[in-house]
């Protein structure tokens, strides 16, 4: 233990987090795109518009319905013989946004269903469009009840993306399996991982969670009376004098 | 067919809509005149709230005409529909808001976001300049003090209120209430028909679904009896209220008084 403390922690550790640093851009690039993958395949199985919905439900049945893993592998080897080939890296976001939007859509279906239609309605009647009645009124109030869906697929996919070290990507994991193959100090080495792996998700746990608390509606409220409401305060005192 | 008469903001000819076998509406045709106060009542399940919504193309009807301001919304008479939609149909919404039984504010924005809703969505105006409309309007319907307040904050009879003032912050050609007073505790409902009537007493046009006789009877100016998907009778207050020769309005009306009797309603047919 000792010698694991002073010795094996200060050689291996810096090596470790140049890995992690890379499981973070796999991460936060793979949220980003499937977080946009998941709106726009829930908005657009939600219209009305029926030519979409098919071709929508069958996306996300696949990307559901098949093992992340072979997923990747496929990506990452079957797709050059079809001649898409792409570096490591992005073949590895490519595979994780499609799994995580196709999943993510689900969440944000259910989410936009579960706000009140009066104010879809509402929003038609003074003759807003589709488009700003989703921008301005659903959406918003999707997000926050999403939110901790979201964090925990957000903490899934910091895990999950070790899986990408089976196509070559050099993230925290892969960097694991080489430093063993050159010490041979295999339990030592995955337990380091592993508690690398567990700060960082403990860690996005809590600001997800401290997201979460400051996107209520409760806390925009004390924001509002606060902040930003002097500026409109300034004009509306400014009106008592009007007729 | 009946030809618009000169000062109808809205007229609807010969409008009919199913929902699947469902006949909600039969060839119903009714004109709103600039400047006056409609109220449409009737049994419930009637369709009076299917029609209100026919107005502003909330729903579509199968077939007829409807046309607001000179501008025709929808037609479907013969061969060929042709159906205002996108901007034109936006455009007519936002000259004819609505205010719902449910309120239907955005949970998401507090009151004045939510006055300002149309002002700066719909009609693109600067927030700033907006904004002191707004205030005016906020104050005018009693609620000069809630700018910030979120819509759970509010009891139903504020809601309505902020409903009202989102709708005028459209400077609107005309008004449609749908029974806005019902999903309200009794004590609260005063207040709103109070707002209503003021909107009325300053010239607007209005259209008020509404179980609420009494309003019906002293502010309207036509009042159109909807049952069994259709217009039964439209008259004054007085043919309607005093008067009335339709046994199904008679019904209607009797019935109601004895309710009204046993519940102590203020708002009772006198």
């Amino acid at each position: 233990m000792q010698r694991f403390l002073t010795d094996f922690v200060p050689t291996y550790l810096p090596d470790l987090l140049a890995g992690a640093v890379v499981t973070l851009e796999l991460s936060f690039a793979s949220m980003a795109a499937g977080l946009l993958i998941g709106l726009s395949v829930a908005i657009g199985r939600l219209s009305s518009f029926r030519a979409l919905r098919w071709p929508l439900d069958a996306f996300v049945e696949i990307w559901r319905d098949v093992p992340l893993i072979v997923q990747l592998l496929v990506i990452y080897f079957t797709l050059p013989q079809l001649g898409v080939s792409l570096p490591a890296f992005w073949a590895a976001v490519v595979g994780l946004s499609l799994n995580l939007g196709a999943y993510i859509s689900e969440v944000f279906r259910a989410a936009i269903l579960s706000i009140d239609n009066g104010q879809t309605i509402a929003g038609r009647s003074i003759g807003m469009s589709q488009m700003q009645i989703y921008r301005h009124i659903v959406l918003p109030q999707a997000f926050v009840v999403s939110l901790p869906t979201l964090g925990g697929y957000f903490i899934a996919l910091l895990k999950d993306s070790s899986l990408v070290s089976f196509i070559s990507v050099n993230e925290l994991l892969r960097h694991g399996t080489i430093i063993i193959s050159s010490t041979f100090q295999s339990m030592q080495t995955y337990f380091l991982v592993a508690v690398v792996y567990f700060v960082m998700s403990f860690v996005a746990s809590r600001l997800i969670r401290r997201l979460e608390h400051s996107m209520s509606f409760e806390s925009r409220h004390k924001r509002w009376s606060g902040a930003h409401a002097k500026a409109d305060i300034a004009v509306v005192t400014d009106t008592k004098a009007l007729p | 067919m009946t030809a618009p008469l000169p000062d109808a903001i809205l007229s609807l000819v010969n409008v009919s809509k199913s929902f699947g076998a469902h006949r909600v509406l039969q060839n119903v045709s009714l004109q709103v005149m600039r400047g006056q106060v409609t109220v449409i009542i009737g049994p419930s399940g009637g369709g009076k709230s299917t029609l209100l919504r026919c107005f502003n193309l909330l729903e579509t009807p199968d077939s007829g005409s409807i046309s607001f301001d000179g501008v025709e919304l929808f037609c479907a008479e013969g061969a060929g529909t042709r159906h205002a939609r996108g901007a034109i149909q936006r455009k007519a919404r936002s000259e004819m808001p609505m205010v719902f039984q449910s309120f239907n504010l955005f949970n998401n924005l507090n009151v004045i976001d939510n006055v300002l809703s149309g002002p700066i969505f719909v009609q693109k105006r600067a927030r700033r300049e907006a904004l002191e409309d707004a205030s005016r309007i906020l104050a005018r319907v009693g609620l000069h003090d809630k700018h910030g307040a979120f819509p759970h904050e509010l009891s139903g009879g504020q809601r309505q209120r902020v409903a009202i003032a989102r709708a005028l912050a459209m400077h609107p050609k005309m008004v449609l209430f749908d029974e806005p007073t019902s999903a309200l505790d009794p004590e609260l409902v005063s207040g709103v028909l109070d707002m209503i009537k003021l909107l009325a007493d300053d010239g607007m046009t209005l259209v008020v679904v509404t179980h609420e006789m009494g309003f019906a009877r002293e502010l309207a100016t036509t009042v159109a009896f909807v049952a069994d998907g259709g217009i039964l009778k439209t008259g004054t207050p007085r043919e309607i209220f005093d008067n009335p020769k339709e046994g199904r309005v008679i019904d209607f009306l009797a019935r109601f008084r004895r309710e009204a009797g046993t519940r102590h309603d203020r708002t009772a047919p006198h």
